[in-house]
């Protein structure tokens, strides 16, 4: 096991390379430096000097793969590729246009991003298995086939309008939560509680749905049969046999979010004013602030490769004939 | 000619789009096991139902596709001049409600503004009358809901007329009992859900028509524009993106997977590697960077688009690029399972032994086989598109801002919810128009995935 993840480690230094090079492709080569100079500077304000005092603050006026001025090792170091994308890898992540430490922004924000994350995640799970569960307790009746329709109807509701409705209607009319807004400390429940729920209820549709097809493919199978010939109650089948071997397909899709969740969720962050990463990812979008939108595309495929790492870990744990070599 | 015809390149890309899909259906008609596959659609009352649904959709969007220039009018013997903004047939049948603007908003049938403002007759701050909404009552107001209810029921009528005429029309057509085709279980089972959908759809045109020609129906937004004009604007740049970006999409994933699929070897190391390095990227992160970049270089090049429909046009099509690029990895993955299979069964290997060359087996004897995930994967994917494109609007990386869409409109309408009274009617109708669409998509593709899934039909 230890030498399958070593090795499995391994595997993701010429990935992360290649989303290190594809972003560095995507902010330095596809535009040069000096086209987000003009852009970012407008247009009245575009002469040579200003660029030259834009790229020069930002650490961008050096070549973008050798240096043929600097002798020796600094022909490779003291470069954009070098300085801007290689030091990641390090956890170098630069300054933002504002002039604060990425890394250390990062770290700081990670902590509402979780607190708003985390149990999004956990409850949504719990509501939509249990949901599932009944519809496939319930399967082939009217209560079936109206929770079907009701999974689809949610689904096809924008995620925007339960923020946006949810707002309006906990907050505004009920004057149940606060509007938005984040406190520390134990302070912060009261303005966790509202993004949690509109994030639990945003995602039952799809979620419950796909749970109930995870569950009525294995249904079919011999060995329920057999539980059932064994006289055993449709509720204990359900929660002791067909929950269990459903744990492979559900654990692939669920294990692989659990790393993104440090990310935080961009709508949900932003609309409740939670100081977390997805606001900072969009606030950076919004003020054109490459340094970070780059940083969260690194940082966020790191999360993503641990994820697929984790989720071949929960199969052993999840099912013992599953072994890794 | 009194216009000059305007084809931008969403317009001809969508209408190819089209005439691609009339020619696989015709193609599709002849096929045996195609035809069974999509008589299990049409046996579903649910698909057809939401089909005549987004058929409605997809008629207001390709008449929003036809775009043209007006001509202006000059004195006899100067050259013929063409006005600047284009503008599509959906557009001038909707002619009077695009003109008819109001000064900022007001509510859904409203006859005064949604502000107090100081009116010059009078001392006081009041509601001033709007200039279109309402106008025909005059001075007395009284008979403003008899009024609404008046050409409510004309609409209804008017719609249940046209109605009753198709229905009869296609009853003399195929020479059917109209009481024969209404019943539960008469032989034309796909027509009967058609019909019925029809109705609904026909009774809100007719409604629409009839109170629009007073009021605005779905009130009008912050620069006065009417609401409702805007919603159906919305329609063609979500079914844009929605189908679009599918198109864009398919022939790489095609590609790449029955490439690495099929030959194996370093090639399937070279196209894994690349699927693995983009699907790791978080999608929303991989398209912000991307429209950032583009973003800089539309605006570093302006010389390139005469006018700003065509710069909002290159940028909803550079949109669409940019979600293909970055979604064709999960179908593509797929693909190269499914030709995995594929390659060990005999039919191919007996091709091989016939000697029939590796391009010529992947194109006629794997690809056939691959068709469902396909379809399956285009189905499925439109209405993700759509929703996805309100949530880019709002984080900044969607379409451009003076493009109508449900993610403009909601992004501009979030603003005002704070305003007391609420203005709600422009969320409110981007949402409901959205809903409907995604709604139809939704029930369309699951029957769809349903009758070509072969592991669904157990």
């Amino acid at each position: 096991m230890l030498a399958y993840i070593i090795r499995r480690l391994l595997y993701a230094i010429p990935i992360l390379i290649g989303v290190n090079l594809l972003t560095f492709a995507l902010f330095f080569v596809v535009n040069t430096p000096d086209d987000m100079a003009r852009m970012q500077l407008g247009v009245k304000r575009v002469t040579p000097e200003a660029i030259e005092k834009w790229k020069a603050e930002r650490g961008y006026d050096k070549p973008l793969l050798w240096n043929a001025k600097a002798g020796g090792s600094a022909a490779v170091t003291d470069t954009i590729l070098f300085a801007k994308s290689v030091r990641m890898f390090v956890g170098d992540f630069g300054r933002a246009d504002d002039g604060r430490d990425i890394a250390r922004e990062i770290t700081t924000r990670m902590g509402p991003s979780l607190a708003i994350a985390v149990p999004t995640f956990v409850l949504g799970l719990f509501v939509a298995i249990s949901f599932a569960l009944l519809l496939v307790f319930f399967r082939a009746t009217t209560l079936d086939f109206a929770g079907v329709v009701l999974c689809v109807a949610m689904m096809s509701i924008s995620g925007l309008f339960y923020i946006i409705g949810g707002q309006w209607l906990v907050s505004k009319v009920w004057h149940l939560a606060p509007i938005s807004g984040y406190g520390g400390g134990l302070d912060a429940a009261k303005f966790l509680i509202l993004p949690v729920i509109i994030g639990v209820f945003g995602g039952i549709g799809a979620s419950t749905r796909w749970y109930r097809t995870i569950f009525l493919e294995e249904i079919t199978r011999d060995y329920v049969r057999t539980a059932r010939a064994k006289g055993l109650p449709e509720r204990v089948v359900l929660f002791r046999h067909v929950l269990r071997n459903a744990m492979i397909p559900i654990l692939t899709g669920v294990v692989v979010v659990i790393p993104t969740l440090f990310m935080g969720s961009l709508l949900t962050e932003s609309f409740f004013g939670i100081p977390g990463l997805g606001s900072y990812t969009i606030d950076a979008i919004n003020a054109q602030d490459f340094a970070v939108v780059r940083s969260m595309v690194f940082i966020g495929s790191v999360l993503y490769i641990v994820g697929l790492l984790l989720t071949d870990i929960s199969y052993t744990l999840a099912d013992p004939r599953v072994r890794l070599q | 000619m009194s216009f000059q015809p305007v084809l931008l390149w969403s317009d001809a890309l969508l209408f190819v789009l089209f005439a691609a899909i009339f020619a696989l259906a015709f193609w599709a008609r002849r096929q045996e096991a195609l035809r069974a596959a999509w008589g299990r659609v049409a046996r579903d009352p649910v698909a057809m139902a939401a089909a005549t649904v987004l058929a409605a959709f997809i008629v207001v969007g390709l008449l929003d596709s036809l775009h043209y220039r007006a001509r202006l009018d000059v004195k006899p013997g100067e050259p013929v001049r063409y006005a600047v903004e284009v503008h599509s047939a959906l557009d001038a049948l909707l002619a009077g409600m695009r003109s008819r603007g109001e000064k900022t908003y007001s509510a859904p049938l409203a006859t005064h503004l949604y502000s107090k403002e100081a009116l010059a007759d009078s001392a006081q701050r009041e509601f001033p009358r709007l200039k279109h909404g309402g106008a025909h009552l005059g001075k007395d107001l009284s008979g403003h809901e008899f009024d609404i209810a008046v050409r409510v029921s004309r609409g209804c009528a008017g719609g249940l007329v046209v109605w009753l005429l198709l229905v009869a029309a296609w009853c003399r057509l195929r020479g059917v009992e109209v009481i024969e085709m209404l019943k539960v279980g008469a032989g034309g089972t796909a027509i009967r859900p058609v019909v019925l959908t029809l109705l609904p759809i026909l009774l809100l045109l007719g409604i629409a028509i009839s109170l629009g020609g007073g009021y605005h129906v779905f009130g009008t937004d912050k620069v006065g524009q009417d609401v409702l004009y805007l919603s159906l604007k919305s329609i063609r740049t979500g079914l844009l993106i929605g189908t679009l970006t599918t198109l864009v999409m398919l022939p790489l994933a095609v590609l790449l997977g029955i490439l690495a699929g099929y030959v194996g070897g370093w090639v399937d190391d070279v196209i894994q590697y690349l699927y693995t390095t983009l699907s790791s990227i978080p999608g929303v992160l991989l398209i912000a960077a991307a429209v950032l970049m583009m973003q800089v270089i539309i605006d570093t090049h302006p010389e390139w688009f005469a006018t700003s429909a065509e710069r909002a046009d290159a940028r909803l099509l550079a949109l669409c690029l940019i979600l293909g690029m970055t979604s064709w990895t999960g179908v593509a993955r797929l693909l190269r399972g499914e030709t995995l299979k594929l390659r060990e069964l005999e039919f191919v290997q007996a091709a091989q032994a016939f000697g029939v060359g590796r391009f010529a087996i992947m194109r006629r004897h794997i690809l056939p086989n691959l068709m469902h995930i396909v379809l399956i994967a285009l189905v499925m994917d439109f209405s993700g598109l759509v929703l996805a494109e309100a949530v880019l609007s709002y984080v900044g990386v969607g379409v451009d801002p003076s493009t109508i869409s449900f993610g403009t409109m909601i992004n501009t309408a979030r603003m005002e919810l704070a305003r007391e009274p609420m203005v709600w009617w422009s969320l409110a109708a981007a949402f409901s128009f959205m809903f409907a669409l995604v709604l139809a998509a939704n029930l369309f593709a699951d029957a769809v995935r349903d009758a070509f899934d072969p592991r669904a039909s157990a």
